[in-house]
């Protein structure tokens, strides 16, 4: 019969209209800038640079390696790497960047600059609300706007940011056993060497040098 | 919106005036780019005669981006995000399909448990697409919003379930070459879970609400008919060639990742009309949720990212792939020659939607202009992809 169809849809807009005031599944909107959806973890919008500690220009951890800026396909990152050299979280002296520039109306949040980067110092924010009423400058984030805390990305990301944490507490610590296995290895050679020398002297030889120049 | 367009000069003829117009003769009228029902920024320059439509001719080209050319000058991985931009409705097709074409030019062996993740998403992709393709079209039909609401109900949950896992919801950029980039927790995957199985309910009351309408059979049937010989003539792919009856599907021919291992079945249409093709999503949807629910069963847990694959500094052998994969709107390939370097050489994409609109002239000719915007909707296409 013709208009049964049309009745069935009819019944199924009603059940959907009745229904949305008693199942949560049939009404998910939600009433947004008073009402939120808690972000899930893995969510990313632009990319921040980290520091540790609390002095964003001394314990931050870009190298300027320029490897992101490289990397990233709409290339929006511009780096100028610095002169001298500061100590970086393992006390190495490294490079820094001097200009660390990221243009957000370019990038696309693709998170390549964060798989690439090898010193876990460049992640992704959860900050959405960007609107900004000029249209370049304001969009066009420098290096003291992107350094954010650890304590921050501990906060936005608990999960990941406790692996990367964890890795770099590693990495410290191999280099740390590291150095002192050289540092133990070189004080060794050097008893041995000392030895050595202290062999010669004993019975030295026409072609050996003098104690004073053999070399330390 | 009438006007003389120096774009249909082959017709000859001088321009058309009231009492021409009402003699019979062709008005000619450019629909879009600015059309609601067009979806997108598309173009067809049509001649109506009263409100037949006697000759259309499509015109696109005003979303183009540069697509190919700036792949051949990125990195391999840097390809990878502009290519959610392609269809941006099914990101995760599209980063599977370039995934699978750079991995067979590097010959990259990727993990079993990615294999399944990506069976798992490109499927709750199809749903989703299908799903908001149905609402798209009875909304060009006129029925305006609901079915709509109801389809994008549906796919919020999904595009959740793609934002919780990585990171974005239409923009995924999830896949690799040689795996995939994060790997889901087991909550994620009872989630998911759970919508698959969901989701035929949903299905039965969509159907409920549209498939037997006698407006929507009355506007569709016979409407925007396609012959199995043209369709197979002109290239066309996807559930718009199995809607006349032609059986081919690249999971079942070409069996790429693991769809060997599923059990399920290809629906075929018969008369090639807007009714059939229409049909054909939601048959698809159907048929995608018995893959999801054997896929369920058989992912176990391991390595989701093949350790030798490189993420820097990637450069492939010397040589050429094309790998195709049936994404939602149809076949869906990337064709790559390498010359050794970190950038291809040429990437080209075989985008389906592009291939199947090359054939709208002949399924709307005879038909009027409301029902031109219905066939265009049963196309089902998605202009970041035809303009590339």
């Amino acid at each position: 019969m013709i208009g049964t169809g049309i009745l069935k849809g009819m019944a199924v807009t009603a059940r959907n209209f009745v229904g949305s005031y008693f199942e949560k599944d049939r009404l998910i909107t939600v009433q947004y800038p008073e009402e939120r959806v808690p972000l899930p973890e893995n969510y990313r919008n632009f990319p921040f640079l980290i520091y540790d500690g609390n002095d964003s220009h001394a314990g931050l951890r870009c190298v300027a390696c320029k490897i992101c800026e490289k990397e990233c396909p709409p290339q929006c990152i511009y780096i100028v790497k610095s002169d001298d050299k500061k100590p970086d979280y393992m006390g190495k002296p490294q490079f820094y960047a001097k200009v660390f520039d990221i243009d957000i109306s370019v990038c696309m949040s693709c998170q390549i600059c964060v798989e690439v980067c090898p010193f876990e110092a460049i992640k992704m924010d959860k900050e959405f609300e960007l609107s900004q009423r000029e249209r370049f400058n304001h969009l066009l984030l420098r290096k003291n706007d992107l350094a954010k805390s650890n304590e921050y990305y501990h906060r936005i990301h608990p999960v990941e940011a406790a692996s990367v944490d964890k890795g770099l507490a590693d990495a410290a610590a191999a280099a740390e056993a590291k150095k002192k296995a050289a540092a133990e290895a070189a004080a060794k050679a050097a008893a041995a060497k000392a030895a050595v020398a202290k062999a010669t002297e004993t019975k030295p030889s026409p072609d050996a040098l003098p104690p004073s120049q053999a070399p330390s | 919106m009438s006007a003389t367009i120096e774009t249909l000069e082959a017709m000859e003829r001088p321009p058309v005036s009231m009492a021409s117009r009402l003699q019979g003769e062709l008005l000619e009228v450019s629909m879009g780019p600015q059309h609601p029902s067009t979806h997108g920024v598309f173009r067809m320059n049509v001649a109506l005669e009263g409100e037949i439509v006697r000759k259309l001719k499509p015109v696109f080209g005003y979303l183009h981006r540069n697509h190919e050319k700036i792949g051949e000058n990125t990195s391999y991985l840097g390809s990878m995000p502009y290519t959610d931009r392609l269809d941006y409705f099914c990101s995760m097709t599209n980063n599977w399909a370039y995934a699978l074409s750079v991995e067979k030019l590097a010959g990259i062996e990727v993990p079993e448990r990615a294999e399944y993740l990506r069976v798992i998403l490109a499927e709750l992709t199809r749903l989703q697409n299908h799903a908001s393709l149905l609402g798209f079209l009875l909304s060009d039909m006129g029925a305006w919003g609901t079915p709509l609401m109801y389809a994008f109900r549906e796919r919020e949950k999904i595009l959740d379930l793609f934002e919780s896992l990585a990171g974005s919801r239409m923009m995924c950029d999830y896949m690799r070459f040689g795996g995939c980039r994060v790997d889901p927790s087991d909550e994620w995957l009872a989630q998911a879970k759970q919508i698959a199985e969901r989701f035929p309910k949903f299905l039965d009351e969509f159907e409920d609400l549209i498939l037997g309408n006698e407006i929507v059979i009355g506007r569709t049937q016979n409407v925007g008919k396609l012959s199995a010989e043209l369709a197979v003539n002109a290239g066309i792919t996807g559930p718009m060639l199995r809607a006349c009856g032609v059986n081919y599907d690249i999971r079942k021919v070409d069996g790429y990742g693991f769809y060997p291992r599923f059990k399920f079945r290809i629906p075929l249409g018969e008369h090639g009309d807007t009714y059939d093709r229409l049909m054909m999503r939601a048959l698809e949807m159907r048929e995608s949720v018995q893959i999801l629910k054997q896929a369920f069963a058989q992912v176990q847990p391991g390595p989701v990212m093949n350790p030798k694959a490189k993420i820097r500094a990637f450069r492939p052998p010397v040589g050429e792939a094309y790998g195709h994969i049936e994404a939602p709107k149809g076949e869906l390939g990337f064709y790559l020659i390498s010359d050794g370097s970190p950038n291809p050489y040429r990437y080209r994409v075989r985008p389906p939607s592009f291939i199947n609109l090359t054939i709208l002239e002949d399924m709307c000719l005879g038909h009027t202009v409301a029902d031109v915007m219905v066939i265009l909707g049963s196309v089902d296409i998605v202009m970041g992809e035809v303009d590339r």
